[in-house]
């Protein structure tokens, strides 16, 4: 057996209170395609960043090539030929396809003067090394997230990489490109460098893997070569769950939808949605990034006023435009970014929980009436399951699970009819999404709509009565929840 | 209730033995810490010069002086707390304050009866009050609706409101403020001043506006993220549109007191205490990120500098040393916080 190119052993990594690592160990052979399984908020971003020496790990072994490394940097990584291509590629996108796969090497050459021949030349042979064609002047903000992804990987190869990491790669590609990445990573594997794909999606972990590593809750559970694996196991020790399809069925005989769109649209984002959600329904909507699904529910939502089309709720038809309205109308929306947009990272959990809802907890002289907070806060963080000491420490100090039921906290004390999720569970544990999957369906059950904006087609599947699929601006199909699957999702997709 | 079970009390973290001494200071470490430096600087001065430091004439004078300064310093925290800043307040101060002293010299006669001055008066300091409040809201439009960042748009609205405080002035003082008013300024009540009580009167109303009322919350929120409070449901330009609004009418009571003691009205005067209004912010607490910002921290700050200045008057150190005992102070304390801050991070992480 030939030594390993990379092994970790007994890694742990904290931040703060929260251990994203305990004790995890990986090992990847020359030339050989790993995958690094496990579902959101397990620790596989953590881990790759301490393999390219982002992290320094708390304890554990790194060892590269046989050399042992106590505080791997960035810097020493790339030496050793580990090269990272995260989800956003960090490519620059007003400079040329040239530029962006040249630029390593040009300087590092430390010449003082830009030799432009050089660089096509440069660009050049790295393409050909993948068997792609681009064109080497063209600015890489045009081209598609593909081969941006093409860049980012012939990038790598000029920095002499002998592992490459992938983290999701495959987020925004359609399942052509991601046929034809495939075929690019094998080519990888017969020039003897090594792939760690990193990734949550079942179907292609199989496609792609010679060696399965599967991460939960920041610990290893199993690492496997992938012919002795099978859906079946695979799911089993991702979620530490026995695949159980269970699903969500509603009857909507009779009912008035609650929320109806008719032509609905936004320049340059969707057009002609036309949607209904009855109440009680669970309605999953997914498509690529970019497909325009953001875009509406924040017009749904009032942030980003819809410029045709119509909104009915409950049969009167109403225009929102503003968050104010859509609030008014009892349409809440949990964004997609919790850190960002859905969170007062710094302020208490207390005051996250009442940002939206102060207004109803006055006195008769409009003062903030303290007892009438204490009471909903406690109500709310009782109801919700959030785990803490206090409600007046900051919402920072929280896990990833715990900071998105505040989230969900701060929108249901307002009682709302129509509840639109974007990307609920992603980064939070396992435990926290099963009881936010609860939420939600309890919710429906007590006549809520809810939309839920998701990539997870598990969760889809299994929360969904049934699901919409969007694609550059159009719903291009719906099925049953229950009848969601890969294939379903690429054929709905490519419609 | 909670079901989860509270850690056991064990010993006391030094933090928490002094909450329990100062309860109204708990929670936050910062305002012990300035509690205390606070009563440093008062004892270290009281007893260089105890006779002249420590008597009730001393304490007098010191009241009628930190109140301009604590009034602005409040205008500019909440401005701050929004995430914003106010560089105008001094501008507008003088600008509603040379239109009250202009209304009072105009239209009052000198021979004018009692009731008619105090009608007079009244209605130049509710002009100078609703001139603020107008001031205050056109730094509001531009930083909420048109969107331009508030310390570019302060810098631009200090230079335009000084500058047509210079053309209605044609750059000169306005003097001759009726006799009534300027009583009324360098009046007390009992033996506390008048600028005291209009600035404890600002303090509550203050204290209320952060603390009591939604507009407060809405207020730090929008200070800690705008993205997440625009998310919340929250208007951040009627937020915004509001927090200087009041700023430009803390700005105007401060010109009134100006006026008042000063007997006179000029479109530069006090240009100074822009920047030490936001040394006093940051020295008080107020976090320049926005966000955060307590009403007692400024309180403290101000009473800091004024035990400060009035001590080294006191050991006839004179003017020429103000400044840089000021500037010394307000570093050291910053840099206490900083460190303090970093250190109390450390021990949260470690401690999970």
């Amino acid at each position: 057996m030939e030594s390993p190119l990379i092994q970790l052993e007994n890694i742990t990594k904290s931040f703060g209170g929260v251990k994203a690592l305990k004790g995890v160990s990986l090992t990847i052979q020359p030339g050989e395609i790993h995958c690094l399984a496990g579902e959101n908020g397990c620790g596989k971003s953590t881990l790759i960043k301490v393999m390219s020496g982002v992290h320094t790990p708390d304890h554990g072994q790194i060892f590269i090539n046989g050399k042992k490394y106590k505080h791997l940097s960035p810097l020493e990584a790339i030496k050793e030929g580990i090269q990272v291509i995260y989800q956003d590629f960090s490519i620059f996108p007003n400079l040329t396809v040239a530029e962006n796969i040249a630029l390593g090497s040009e300087l590092s050459a430390k010449r003082k003067v830009v030799s432009w021949p050089n660089m096509r030349r440069i660009a050049k042979e790295a393409l050909s090394k993948i068997n792609v064609d681009l064109e080497l002047n063209e600015k890489v903000e045009n081209l598609s997230v593909a081969d941006k992804q093409l860049i980012a990987i012939s990038r790598a190869l000029m920095q002499k990489a002998k592992l490459i990491v992938m983290d999701e790669p495959t987020t925004a590609l359609t399942h052509k490109e991601v046929d034809a990445l495939f075929k690019v990573i094998n080519g990888l594997k017969q020039d003897g460098i090594s792939v760690l794909f990193v990734s949550h999606k079942l179907e292609e972990i199989f496609a792609i893997s010679e060696r399965i590593t599967i991460l939960r809750n920041g610990s290893n559970v199993i690492s496997e070569q992938a012919k002795n694996m099978d859906t079946e196991k695979l799911v089993y020790h991702m979620t530490g769950r026995k695949l159980q399809d269970k699903y969500y069925d509603v009857d909507v005989k009779n009912k008035v939808p609650i929320l109806r769109t008719d032509k609905f649209g936004l320049d340059h984002s969707f057009e002609n949605v036309s949607i209904e959600i009855y109440p009680g329904e669970i309605v999953g909507l997914t498509g690529l990034l970019g497909s325009g699904r953001t875009e509406l529910a924040e017009s749904l939502f009032g942030l980003l006023p819809a410029t045709s089309g119509r909104v009915f709720i409950n049969s009167k038809e109403i225009k929102i435009d503003s968050v104010q309205k859509a609030v008014k109308e009892k349409i809440v929306y949990v964004p997609e970014d919790r850190l960002t947009e859905g969170l007062f990272l710094e302020q208490s959990i207390e005051r996250n929980i009442i940002a939206s809802t102060v207004v109803s907890l006055l006195t008769k002289l409009k003062m903030l009436n303290q007892d009438k907070i204490n009471q909903s806060v406690e109500n709310w963080i009782d109801k919700l399951g959030v785990v803490t000491h206090s409600s007046k420490l900051p919402v920072k100090a929280l896990s990833g699970g715990n900071q998105q039921k505040v989230v969900l906290a701060k929108w249901l004390s307002s009682n709302p009819n129509i509840l639109i999720l974007n990307g609920p569970t992603v980064g939070v544990d396992i435990g926290a999404k099963e009881d936010i999957h609860n939420i939600i369906k309890d919710l429906a059950k007590d006549g809520l709509g809810v939309l839920l904006i998701s990539d997870d087609l598990t969760e889809l599947r299994q929360n969904c009565n049934r699901v919409l699929v969007m694609n550059k601006g159009r719903i291009s199909g719906e099925v049953r929840g229950r009848d969601f699957n890969q294939k379903t999702w690429s054929e709905l997709q490519e419609a | 209730m909670l079901n989860i079970p509270k850690p056991n009390p064990g010993p006391l973290e030094p933090g928490q033995r002094k909450q329990l001494i100062l309860p109204i200071l708990n929670k936050d470490g910062n305002l012990t810490r300035l509690f205390f430096i606070m009563m440093f600087v008062f004892i270290l001065m009281g007893s260089i010069s105890p006779s002249t430091f420590l008597s009730l004439d001393s304490f007098i004078s010191m009241a009628y002086q930190f109140p301009v300064f604590g009034i602005l310093s409040i205008a500019m925290m909440i401005t701050m707390v929004s995430g914003g800043i106010d560089l105008s307040i001094v501008s507008i101060a003088n600008l509603t304050s040379i239109l009250a002293a202009g209304i009072m010299v105009k239209f009052l006669p000198p021979d004018a009866s009692l009731m008619t001055s105090i009608l007079i008066i009244a209605g130049a300091v509710a002009c100078s009050v609703i001139m603020g409040l107008l001031c205050g809201l056109v730094n509001g439009i531009a930083v909420s609706l048109i969107g331009i960042p508030p310390i570019l748009v302060t810098l631009g609205t200090m230079q335009l409101f000084m500058g047509i405080a210079i053309v209605i002035t044609k750059g000169q003082a306005i003097v001759g403020l009726p006799m009534l008013f300027s009583d009324i300024g360098n009046g007390s009540l009992g033996i506390i001043p008048f600028p005291l009580i209009m600035f404890i009167i600002c303090i509550i109303l203050a204290y209320i506006l952060l603390n009591k009322r939604a507009f407060g919350l809405k207020l730090q929120l929008v200070g800690t993220n705008p993205v997440a409070s625009k998310y919340s449901g929250i208007s951040n330009s009627v937020v915004l549109l509001k927090t200087y609004a009041f700023s430009g009418l803390f700005a105007s009571i401060a010109g009134l007191l100006i006026i008042a003691s000063t007997n006179s009205a000029k479109a530069d005067f006090g240009t100074s205490y822009i920047l030490q209004t936001i040394l006093v912010a940051v020295m008080g607490g107020v976090n320049v990120k926005g966000g955060f910002g307590k009403i007692s921290g400024v309180v403290m700050a101000v009473l800091t500098l004024q035990f400060l200045s009035t001590g080294l008057n006191a050991l006839h150190v004179g003017n020429f040393f103000k400044d840089f005992i000021w500037g010394i102070a307000l570093l050291l304390v910053m840099v206490i916080n900083e460190v303090s801050n970093r250190i109390k991070e450390k021990k949260l992480v470690k401690q999970n």
